[in-house]
């Protein structure tokens, strides 16, 4: 009997799960507004988007359920099926239109400029800010446009891969004004004191929902979903709510609603242009990958630099000197690289603002310093002691043993698993783009993220960092070979 | 005169007692051979005298250097005892990444600052009285066990040590390079070196050495002419020592 019992409760509760579930992906790393755990509930999430996505499912008949993903890769997510549509402050682009199925547009924002309040007036347009730093989110339209300005108006770009760290930068110098979304920028201001935003718009956007290129009825039924919610009221009481409901949204309703016919004939233009897009990256890619480059070689110098003198003290020092530098080689190897980053970064940046390049530099370099000197370290004790012997019988002095003897025959030894380590360096260095540094894979990421596609980018990305890594190999080949050949 | 004495050394490795109070002299001139079965301690004292280890009890005096128990020597004891022994290993240990040619300037040039021209001039006079002169620009790995030997002593030899010390130079070598070795060795002796010199074999010892000291079990328990020692042992270690030679060559 109470087996019957329990497996109608099985079954019941199988049934009630099984109300059809709507899938929609963002970004909860994005927080207020738009996505962000509940702080009195974190399994619970809150947010405009989450209300709107509520109301889309509420209209389908289905359950929504959530899927995190980076904001960065919300396109490429909902083109793999992951989630039937992406939608967390996803801006309306015409490469998005073009690779993607958009819904209309349910809410307009725009992008504006903040500056430390005591600039207050100073920079109204892009323009004013010739030769200055600006902050923005990497692969945005406001990245576009402080692109198109650096061209035109001669400003620096600064990408980041989040919209917290720009405003925390500004306020601690590093950065001269961040464009953004007004959401963005409002909340920011209540977080980062002291900062001003002009209330002049510098452009104008729109946030989408995004659906897989062949999922258009789908789309098409959000839509109608979406116009019956900005008719009725519902969007209106949602962004009051959430208090991003502004001057500029009734406008922007009725002409949503007056477009219904216009937008579908708009779309469906396709990727042709894309061979033209590519050309046109080429020399960015270039550009990246003459930082990839740089940063690598000057970061190995620096962990080989490092690493002999941690290896000798770690063979040759006093017990003090061997246990601190223990204790950095531990926790250096112990810990993610990301980590170090982050926190030469932004965690020292109240005791020493670092410039980016400086503080990855510093930050690969002494992380792989520590690896650097393990090798040292097995190299060193790989020599036999008896070469030691023979050359302090012959008189040598400590320091001679090790400078003519120990270290260079160490050095033959540890060449292979050096070069290996370069070889990984020069692939992690791609973790600096947290740090705003655009490299070679955040170049790529960019482009990718802007012709919607990995293909290409992909393919490019891969064929430079094996044009830089390939010859390095060889290049160690070459002298170990020559180290073993004859001399005769 | 005695350029080398050692008085009661005694060295302990834990729980093992290897030299048990050796006591030996040698003087100016002389190859004396070292002789013992294998674990007898014979390649410990070389080691001691070359300060390679330390030791718990006596006194070694080379030319008027001593070494003690205690802590390590100064640097400048050190230094002096350097300049007055030469150790040629069992196994070479030449420096696998320098030439031939650099293994032999290398102490002359970084330790008693001979320009590189002289001490090339020097370093190749040696290799010839060694006969190996043709192998200058070879790397160690690239050289036979007796070619590496010869470098081996010619690198010692370019400090100019009055006191040269080898250890087993006689293993691996066959009949005819064993009576060069003895002959080079014997043209040392008679320049003015003084050799001290482990080995098993008790020809060589008979045909070479001007003095024997057989050690066992960490002491000295017979010495004098090799040929009246070692054809009429009075200790029953160097009777051992010499059926086991017969037997190894009877083998060979």
């Amino acid at each position: 009997m109470r087996r019957l019992a329990l497996l109608l409760l099985l079954i019941a509760s199988a049934a009630s799960a099984q109300q059809p579930v709507f899938r929609w992906g963002g970004d909860a790393e994005g927080g207020a507004p738009f996505v962000e755990a509940d702080p009195s509930d974190p399994l619970k999430l809150r947010g405009f988007d989450v209300e709107v996505a509520e109301q889309i499912a509420k209209g389908l008949g289905k359950r929504p359920e959530f899927h995190q993903v980076g904001f960065a890769d919300i396109d490429q997510s909902v083109q793999r099926g992951d989630f039937e549509i992406g939608m967390s402050g996803v801006e309306d682009t015409p490469a998005r239109r073009r690779m993607l199925a958009a819904t209309i547009p349910y809410f307009e924002f725009h992008e504006v400029l903040t500056m430390r309040a005591e600039d207050r007036g100073k920079f109204s347009t892009l323009a004013a800010l010739r030769g200055r730093r600006i902050g923005t989110l990497g692969g945005t339209i406001a990245y576009e446009l402080v692109l198109a300005a650096e061209k035109t108006d001669g400003v620096i770009v600064v990408s980041y891969d989040d919209d917290v760290h720009p405003y925390a930068d500004l306020r601690a110098g590093r950065l001269d004004a961040v464009l953004l979304d007004n959401v963005i920028a409002v909340r920011s201001m209540r977080r980062v004191p002291g900062l001003w935003t002009e209330p002049q718009p510098v452009a104008t956007g729109h946030y989408i929902g995004v659906l897989a290129t062949g999922n258009t009825a789908l789309r098409d039924q959000v839509n109608d979903i979406l116009r019956a919610r900005m008719r009725d009221g519902t969007l209106e009481r949602i962004y009051r709510k959430w208090g991003i409901w502004d001057a500029y949204q009734p406008a922007f309703f009725a002409g949503v609603l007056n477009a219904e016919a216009g937008a579908k004939a708009a779309e469906s233009s396709h990727p042709s242009q894309n061979l033209d897009i590519v050309l046109r990256y080429i020399p960015a890619l270039l550009r990246a990958s003459l930082i990839t480059i740089v940063l690598s070689c000057a970061a190995m110098g620096l962990a080989v630099f490092a690493g002999v003198l941690i290896a000798s003290g770690r063979v040759y020092g006093s017990a003090l000197v061997r246990v601190l530098l223990t204790i950095y080689v531990e926790v250096v190897r112990g810990t993610p690289v990301l980590l170090q980053l982050f926190v030469l970064y932004y965690g020292l940046s109240s005791v020493i603002r670092l410039p980016a390049f400086l503080a990855a530099l510093l930050g690969l370099g002494l992380n792989y310093a520590a690896y650097e000197s393990e090798i040292y370290r097995g190299a060193l004790e790989a020599v036999p002691r008896g070469q030691l012997e023979a050359a302090r019988t012959l008189g040598l002095s400590e320091s001679q043993v090790l400078r003519l003897v120990r270290g260079p025959q160490a050095f033959r030894i540890a060449l292979a698993p050096m070069t290996n380590d370069f070889v990984a360096l020069l692939k992690d260095s791609s973790l600096v783009s947290v740090i705003t540094v655009i490299e070679l894979t955040k170049q790529t990421s960019i482009f990718a993220a802007n012709i919607g596609s990995w293909v290409i980018p992909g393919i490019l990305c891969a064929a430079l960092y094996l044009a830089l890594s390939l010859p390095l190999s060889r290049l160690a080949g070459r002298l170990e070979n020559r180290w073993r050949a004859a001399t005769e | 005169m005695s350029i080398l004495s050692i008085a009661n050394l005694r060295l302990r490795r834990g729980e093992r007692e290897i030299l048990r109070g050796v006591n030996a002299s040698v003087a100016a001139g002389e190859l004396v051979a070292l002789m013992g079965l294998s674990g007898g301690g014979k390649t410990t004292v070389l080691r001691c005298v070359a300060a390679l280890e330390t030791f718990e009890d006596g006194v070694i005096d080379v030319g008027g250097v001593e070494l003690r128990p205690g802590p390590p020597p100064l640097r400048a004891t050190i230094r002096e005892l350097r300049t007055r022994v030469g150790m040629v290993f069992q196994l070479h240990y030449l420096f696998e990444h320098l030439s031939v040619m650099d293994n032999v300037t290398l102490a002359p040039v970084q330790v008693a600052h001979v320009p590189r021209a002289d001490a090339e001039r020097r370093a190749l006079d040696l290799l010839e009285t060694l006969g190996v002169a043709h192998r200058r620009n070879a790397l160690p790995r690239e050289l036979s066990g007796g070619e590496a030997q010869r470098v081996a002593i010619a690198r010692a030899m370019a400090m100019e040590p009055p006191l040269l010390l080898m250890d087993e130079p006689t293993a691996s070598l066959d009949p005819a390079r064993r009576s060069e070795l003895g002959e080079t060795l014997v043209q040392l002796t008679k320049s003015g070196r003084t050799l001290v010199v482990t080995t098993h074999d008790d020809d060589f010892a008979r045909d070479f050495a001007t003095r024997v000291v057989i050690l066992a079990e960490g002491e000295v328990v017979e010495e004098g002419d090799p040929r009246q020692v070692l054809t009429h042992p009075q200790h029953e270690a160097t009777k051992r020592l010499l059926q086991s030679a017969w037997s190894e060559k009877k083998e060979a």
